[in-house]
């Protein structure tokens, strides 16, 4: 029996940070990655001869500057944030520039000035949210000082833009996408733009309650200092993945792959360490789960190991997830006519209006997909030209809504949903299928089975009310420490959730750092 | 043809019998004099049969038969049933042999008891658990990980408890061969009709005593053959109100009457763990992890108990029901939540909850308020009370093996 001061299981780059920010402690630190490469969803992959996709997140736009410098990671390379356009079926397309739209193309000026409204109060309304992502969610009944003083100073900052501003972001706290975009804009690309931005990842409708949520924790991410801004994901060796990678492997950390933790081994309520696929028991005082709550403790923990009421509410987490991915190798870089070749190297997104981002999603709510689907787009190559051959071009797409329980079956659904994706992606960029060399598309069935990920759900669990903050993942294990003692979680799971932050591994990691060593 | 209304009706039936009937019921309605009733879990269950004075006689004097049916019955099986009831469980399962029976309580993640009761090995792979509330939902939310089948067999499980100090030469002269070998907390499978039944040296009177489960259809004829036997015994039919003085007496518990159960509690300050409630000894920390593990053993490291139960003995002799307790008799430190005269120990006894630290490490001057009714006047009185351990009464007889014929 190996023994290391922490056990990291997961090679994420939630799990990678953890790590990281260990060994840099002065901690001795294993991770263990099941997969042959690490990175997990942030990991390129190649899917055909010379095409390689950035992965599951071709979009980054909340890499947390905190989690940066703590693993000493430059990432002053960053490109300027990238466009992001919202097709229209006409043609005549909306281009939102700079930090999620500080200018727009393409809309009439009364439009953009309401856009910038609308902007700025959910910025503002964003920038409360933001000061409780980037700390411990506070514990209901051991409320400390730090929390106090946090509430405080978010309840000054808001009273300081007035009252008005207190009582309107009371107002908009829980309230739908839908209502709140027509209420400021009368554009339906960009309505339909901020209706897909909501909901992406989420299973809601832009008119279901509390669906502005998921907006503004889109508008809690920064890169390179501009709040709400986005550059599209590079891969190889220039991927964020492979960033991490390199952080903790200076760090010191040792790292197996292609090894699978098969157990945790724990020990009246305290978890001791854990048994590898190879047979090897490595042992640590405190081990770091970065992978998905119910992976972790439904899959690796015994049950007789666990409270019944607490293996109820992991059980009970709502993970199943609604986003397919889709990624084409290309012979030629594709022409979406109207959109400069330029703004190519963006986000594209096809979401008409509200109410196409709306049907889209309702027969998810029956386990269908969508036959007019809504999805973000982009083509990686454009900003890494290592992801395709010299003259070629990858296209990466996120598309909604694909229901991980899909009614029939995945088996037989997935065929016909790529038919429907296809013939999506054709409407807006006429010819693209003549210049398709191979096809990559997984469901959220192929991404519980790819990237051992429960319900298919990039989140971990899915980003709604009832799973925030305090009780994301669950309540009982709401502080990265869980129940089982020696045990913590750092995946998306935990607060404050999914996207490429790093901040549940980091947050995990200073979690640990404050205790007393075991 | 029906009106709709009526056929609506006809189709309720079930609500003009809101109690379910035991399977012994025929027996026990023949031989009601007081058709004094109550609800048990369902189940119309006898308060008293004849006369509770009498029919509490008859457990300490000669022998007495108590219908236990309603009592809530779940069958654990399966190669994980052992290491599921550990978990479930505060007491270490891997330490009760097969044919042995231990008293047990569970709790929830927060440690709170969510019942007591008893857990019956009657094989390496299969356990009976006995209590007083439901629990079936909990009892399958904990079996997520474990190869088990849990169900209820309330219903199709009769069971009767004969108890007192003739318990043993009734069984002996009903013709089940061997009863002499069975040591307390034991059980055994004898022959009856054409199936089983299974005896168990068990019982909530702390007396020389039984109790028999048996399929429900072979209820009336046990019940025959054990009253025949009695004949000669002074066998009774008794009912609750008699077996709730003995139970007092032997210091058990009951269910939502001595504390709430966690499930039941409306009220947060109201759940109780198993320190506060006086099963502080059946927790133990050395077996593998059960729910509520941490929390028990974190209220004891920091010291964070709130409440106490104990046994009280008061002055005079007026049961003290549902009296306050008080401390210097001005403070309110607790209720006694079960008391009685008790006729065998020649003591004024109560079970009561305390807020410690009295009772623990503040004892003395210790007061309950007892209103005396007294022809539509009640009568305050102030008493002195004292904490003693229970059980109040401790009989030798309840243990012997083989046990005296009487």
């Amino acid at each position: 029996m190996t023994s290391f001061d922490a056990i990291v299981i997961g090679g994420g780059h939630n799990g990678l940070t953890a790590a990281t920010l260990l060994a840099r402690s002065g901690r001795k630190v294993v991770l263990i990655e099941a997969d042959d490469a690490l990175g997990g969803a942030a990991r390129s992959f190649e899917f055909h001869p010379g095409f390689v996709s950035p992965g599951l997140a071709h979009v980054i736009n909340r890499l947390d500057p905190d989690v940066l410098s703590a693993l000493e990671i430059d990432h002053s390379t960053t490109p300027t944030a990238a466009p992001t356009v919202a097709l229209s079926s006409t043609g005549v397309h909306a281009v939102l520039r700079g930090a999620y739209g500080e200018t727009i193309d393409g809309v009439s000026e009364e439009e953009a000035a309401r856009f910038a409204e609308f902007r700025k109060k959910l910025l503002f309304q964003a920038g409360i949210f933001k000061r409780f992502l980037k700390r411990r969610p506070p514990e209901v009944g051991e409320i400390a000082f730090d929390d106090l003083k946090s509430f405080a100073t978010a309840g000054l900052h808001l009273l300081s833009k007035g009252r008005e501003e207190g009582r309107d972001f009371l107002r908009m706290l829980l309230m739908n996408v839908a209502d709140v975009a027509d209420e400021f804009l009368t554009d339906d690309r960009l309505k339909g733009l901020v209706a897909f931005d909501a909901t992406l990842g989420i299973h809601l409708g832009p008119r279901s309650p509390t669906s502005l949520l998921g907006l503004y924790y889109r508008l809690t991410g920064e890169v390179a200092g501009a709040t709400g801004a986005q550059f599209v994901a590079k891969g190889n060796s220039h991927s964020i993945a492979a960033l991490f990678d390199a952080a903790a492997t200076r760090a010191g950390v040792a790292i197996r792959t292609g090894t699978r933790v098969e157990k945790i081994i724990a020990d009246r309520g305290r978890a001791t360490g854990v048994v590898l696929s190879t047979g090897e028991t490595l042992a640590a005082p405190a081990i770091i789960s970065a992978i998905h709550p119910q992976a972790t403790f439904m899959a690796l923990t015994d049950a007789a190991e666990i409270g019944t009421g607490f293996r109820r509410a992991i059980g009970n987490i709502r993970t199943k997830g609604n986003v397919a991915k889709l990624d084409l190798a290309l012979d030629r870089i594709p022409e979406f006519p109207g959109v400069a070749p330029a703004d190519l190297a963006g986000r594209l997104i096809i979401a008409r209006s509200i109410d196409h981002v709306e049907r889209a999603f309702n027969p998810a709510k029956y386990g269908q997909f969508s036959n007019d689907p809504v999805m973000e787009i982009t083509l990686p190559s454009l900003t890494d030209p290592s992801l395709a051959p010299d003259g070629a071009c990858t296209l990466s797409a996120l598309v909604e809504f694909a229901p991980y329980a899909l009614a029939d079956g995945w088996e037989k659904g997935k065929p016909a949903f790529l038919k429907i994706v296809l013939e999506t992606v054709e409407r807006y960029c006429p010819g693209i299928g003549a210049s398709i060399v191979a096809t990559h598309f997984l469901t959220p069935a192929d991404m519980e089975e790819r990237y051992n990920l429960p319900g298919g759900h990039w989140h971990h669990g899915e980003l709604q009310a009832d799973q925030l903050l305090i009780n994301r993942p669950v309540n009982a294990a709401t502080g990265y420490a869980t129940p089982l003692e020696g045990l913590y979680l750092a995946s998306a799971g935990s607060h404050p959730g999914g996207g490429i932050s790093g901040l549940p591994g980091l947050l995990a990691a200073r979690q640990i750092l404050s205790e007393k060593r075991a | 043809m029906m009106h709709l209304t009526a056929l609506r009706r006809a189709e309720q039936g079930h609500i003009l019998t809101p109690r379910l009937e035991t399977p012994f019921h025929d027996r026990l309605a023949a031989l009601s004099e007081t058709n004094d009733w109550y609800s048990w879990a369902g189940y119309k269950a006898p308060h008293s049969i004849f006369d509770t004075e009498l029919e509490y006689f008859a457990i300490r004097s000669t022998a007495a038969l108590f219908d236990i049916s309603p009592m809530v019955k779940y069958r654990i099986r399966g190669t994980d049933a052992a290491r599921y009831l550990n978990r479930l469980t505060v007491r270490d399962v891997t330490k009760l042999g097969i044919g042995r029976v231990h008293y047990t309580a569970w709790c929830d993640d927060h440690g709170h008891v969510l019942d007591d009761g008893t857990l019956f090995r009657l094989a390496a792979d299969d356990f009976r658990l006995c209590c007083q509330e439901r629990h079936l939902p909990w009892l399958l939310d904990s079996s997520g990980g474990f190869s088990v089948e849990i169900s209820e067999e309330t219903a199709e499980i009769a069971a009767v408890a004969l108890q007192g100090p003739t318990a043993f030469a009734v069984l002996e002269a009903a013709g089940f061969d061997g009863i002499e070998t069975l040591k307390p907390f034991q059980l055994a499978e004898f022959p009856h009709a054409e199936g089983s039944v299974t005896i168990s040296r068990t019982g909530f009177t702390g007396d020389l005593g039984y109790e028999l489960f048996a399929s429900a259809n072979a209820a009336l004829s046990l019940w025959d053959r054990l009253w025949a036997a009695g004949s000669g015994f002074g066998l009774k039919a008794i009912g609750y109100d008699a077996l709730n003085r003995a139970r007092i007496e032997a210091g058990f518990i009951v269910a939502n009457a001595d504390f709430i159960t966690a499930e039941a509690a409306l009220r947060a300050d109201r759940e109780r763990l198993p320190d506060e409630i006086g099963l502080d000894w059946l927790v133990d920390p050395e077996k593998p992890y059960f729910n509520g593990r941490d929390a028990i053993l974190r209220a004891r490291a920091k010291g964070t108990l709130k409440h106490l139960l104990v046994g009280l003995e008061i002055e005079g002799n007026i049961p003290a029901e549902g009296a306050i307790v008080y401390h210097r008799g001005k403070k309110e430190v607790g209720l006694v939540t079960a008391a009685i005269w008790s006729p065998l120990a020649k003591r004024n006894i109560a079970i009561a909850t305390l807020s410690r630290p009295f009772g623990a490490s503040v004892t003395d001057n210790l007061w309950v308020e007892i209103y005396a009714m007294r022809e539509l006047q009640y009568q305050k009185l102030m008493k002195r009370a004292r904490v003693v351990p229970r059980p109040f009464v401790k009989l030798d007889r309840r243990s012997a093996t083989p046990p005296g014929r009487f």
